[in-house]
């Protein structure tokens, strides 16, 4: 591990740099406009389409290339629908269109965690506590040690393994991250104060369920079998796909994360500082983009969550060089290094630190205005 | 059978719904949401366009009067506003709508300049309380001004199907013949019931704006009718101040169709307004809740910005609002409120 030195910035350099992005973002909404819901409107059609035809060949499941076809049809719509549409609307990506269909409100997606739960945890918790310890619950998830910050104990042996398990079970993951039982455990949550949030689940839970594992099998008539392991296939290649793309988003190695104290009273420039250090993109073409829901460009993405994904790798090159002016560094790679990059820190951090030889705890790197800086 | 079929359907596009798919295939065929086609285009005077529209089969029809919310997308953001069919209610499978293209009117003139046959419009249905009663009154005057004229024409015509024996007067407004709309048709209609009058030509049967000297030329019998008004501020206005000054103000039945200016003292503007479900909180500025919930940076559903519509009712969780338009407050909590008429008299959450 190493303590990357990061640049010192001043209060006005903070400003200018929350200016010029201010800039940057006002730049992009003042230029959305039909381009954008055409875009949009072009992906549900792909998805839609490739969901219908999926759930159509697995009536011919019997022959195995149709179940293979089917299959994995069903499994890019699925994909799609929770990457590049479901979580880039509910961030309210699309709400200046008005369109009740595509707006964060009222859109959910085709998987088990209900939209309401995941908007709160996601757009509000993640999203503005951003890789700030004890904030940010997606830190690990309340499941994993993701970070030399989070204290070792004998649970944190089985770290691959929960790992493994959450990417197997994502969509599961997800519904049940909104639980915050961590915080249960803590007693900071009373049991009595989740019901509304298990309702959601509940009704959410059983209508997909029923969907995937019921109705489809059975309308197939003798195929039910090979449709319901079809369904069952598509959902963990989606599990398997988001889980890997989502934690190259915040765990690789170079990625910051930051402590309540050092982060409160941030200025706006502050937060975009934050954002940038704590988040990485993944190079690729861009089918690669759009499969992933543009979060190959987590690092646009954290600074202005609300604009169209499609402008990101537009933004993109400007968004580095305004990192370069700066002296920051812009955390970007190729996705088996990402991902490499984050199972490697999964296997290192089931040990406790002093295994690699080193101090268990928090390495303090001063940085900045006194900022005690980890990289991992 | 068919709710059964239907509620299967569901369960099988879950979350999307049914018409999510289907308006992949044609955006008409729609079974839960309101659509309407354009089905022809008619321009008969410079600035209006005359639409029929064929709505999808949820369509309920609507009663004289009524209004309904039109979606179109323009530059990517559906934009709503309110028009009201301008056709008999009697018509079944179809409806008019005569929309005037406002020099503001972002909505009007885009209709002005794109309505093409094939079209595809979002749709609601019909609302709003300005209607004949069914026991039809022995005399009716309406009068319209400018594009106020589709309620009351939806009225003329409707009496018309009916073929209503009691005694009716269509007195309407323009600034000269040629801002007339549908001009031919009217007469053909009703020639002996219309009484035109041009605010800046001559050769109307009236000439000027509204007075009691127009009023008891056109409708002597006003005091035993009912009358039916719809156009801009100032007709309403006039006619409003001359039936209060006869004593006959409960004998008349308005439609305002263009905003009046809301004006609100921000200098007594206190408290803070929450936006509780986009965890935002911004000092109260005086200006109505959906001006403040825009300047806080959100989008709510809107439509006519005017109270009327109702796209922007939302419930109001703690604190006191007062209706712009006529003063009343709600201070009981979760209250439904229309944020374009509610300016918050102190502290204020709302669901939004």
């Amino acid at each position: 591990m190493t303590v990357t030195k990061l640049p010192k910035l001043s209060k006005a350099q903070f400003d200018s740099l929350g200016r010029e992005l201010d800039d940057l973002r006002q730049r992009v909404i003042d230029d959305l406009g039909e381009a954008d819901r055409k875009y949009i409107y072009d992906v549900v059609k792909v998805q839609r389409t490739l969901e219908v035809m999926g759930r159509g060949l697995l009536f011919a499941g019997f022959f195995p290339p149709a179940w293979v076809l089917g299959v994995t049809a069903l499994s890019v719509s699925k994909i799609l629908d929770n990457m590049e549409i479901g979580h880039n609307v509910m961030h309210g990506q699309y709400d200046w269109m008005r369109d009740p269909a595509l707006n964060s409100k009222m859109f959910d997606w085709d998987t088990v965690a209900p939209a309401e739960n995941w908007k709160h945890s996601h757009n509000y918790i993640h999203h503005t506590y951003t890789n700030i310890l004890g904030k940010d619950r997606d830190i690990g998830y309340g499941i994993l040690r993701m970070d030399e910050g989070q204290k070792w104990n004998p649970y944190y042996l089985g770290n691959p393994v929960y790992a493994f398990l959450l990417m197997a079970f994502f969509q599961w993951g997800v519904m049940l991250h909104d639980m915050e039982t961590e915080r249960l455990i803590s007693g900071e949550k009373k049991w009595s104060e989740t019901k509304a949030v298990r309702q959601r689940m509940w009704q959410k839970g059983v209508k997909q369920t029923l969907k995937d594992y019921v109705l489809f099998p059975a309308l197939t008539g003798p195929m039910f079998l090979t449709t319901l392991a079809g369904n069952a296939t598509a959902n963990l290649v989606r599990n398997v796909w988001a889980f890997s793309i989502i934690f190259c988003g915040h765990f690789p190695s170079g990625v910051q994360t930051f402590t309540e104290e050092e982060t409160a009273n941030e200025s706006r420039g502050e937060w975009y500082y934050r954002q940038m250090l704590g988040s990485a993109n993944i190079t690729g073409g861009p089918l690669f983009h759009i499969m992933s829901g543009n979060l190959s460009h987590q690092i646009e993405h954290h600074l202005f969550p609300d604009i169209p994904a499609r402008r990101y790798p537009q933004i993109a090159p400007e968004v580095r060089a305004i990192c370069e002016k700066y002296g920051l560094p812009y955390n970007t790679g190729g996705f088996s290094k990402q991902l490499a990059s984050v199972f490697t820190k999964i296997v290192r951090l089931a040990l406790p630190d002093s295994f690699w030889g080193r101090p268990s705890g928090p390495p303090a790197g001063t940085v900045g205005k006194g900022r005690a800086m980890r990289a991992a | 059978m068919l709710t059964t079929g239907l509620r299967f359907l569901e369960a099988l596009a879950t979350p999307h719904g049914v018409d999510r798919y289907l308006e992949l295939i044609h955006p008409m065929l729609t079974v839960r949401e309101l659509r309407g086609e354009v089905t022809s285009v008619h321009r008969t005077t410079r600035d209006t366009v005359t639409l029929t529209i064929r709505p999808t089969r949820r369509w309920q029809g609507f009663t004289a009067g009524q209004f309904v919310r039109v979606s179109v997308d323009i530059d990517g953001v559906r934009r709503t506003r309110c028009y009201s069919p301008a056709t008999s209610q009697h018509r079944d499978g179809h409806f008019e709508l005569t929309v005037k293209a406002h020099e503001s009117g972002l909505v009007s003139r885009w209709l002005h300049a794109n309505a093409r046959p094939g079209l595809v419009l979002g749709l609601s249905q019909a609302e709003g309380e300005f209607t004949l009663p069914a026991d039809r009154p022995d005399k009716i005057l309406l009068i319209s001004g400018g594009s106020g004229i589709t309620p009351v024409l939806s009225m003329l015509r409707t009496l018309s199907d009916e073929d209503y024996q009691g005694t009716v007067t269509f007195l309407h407004y323009a600034y000269t013949e040629a801002d007339v709309p549908c001009l031919e048709q009217l007469r053909d209609l009703a020639a002996d019931k219309l009484v035109l009058a041009y605010t800046d030509a001559a050769g109307g049967d009236l000439e000027g704006f509204f007075d009691e000297t127009h009023l008891r030329k056109a409708a002597p019998w006003f005091a035993e009718a009912q009358t039916y008004l719809c156009g801009p501020p100032g007709l309403m206005k006039g006619v409003r101040d001359v039936f209060a000054d006869l004593g006959v103000s409960d004998r008349l039945h308005t439609e305002d169709f263009a905003p009046t200016p809301i004006t609100v003292d921000a200098a007594d503007a206190t408290g803070d307004v929450t936006f509780a479900r986009s965890h935002r909180t911004a000092p109260n500025s005086g200006a109505t809740l959906l001006e403040q919930a825009e300047a806080a940076g959100l989008k709510p559903e809107h439509g006519c910005r005017m109270g009327i519509c109702f796209s922007c009712t939302r419930v109001k969780t703690e604190g006191c609002v007062r209706d712009v338009r006529n003063g009343a407050l709600s201070t009981d909590p979760d209250d439904e409120i229309q944020l374009c008429v509610s300016v918050p008299v102190g502290d204020v959450a709302i669901d939004l």
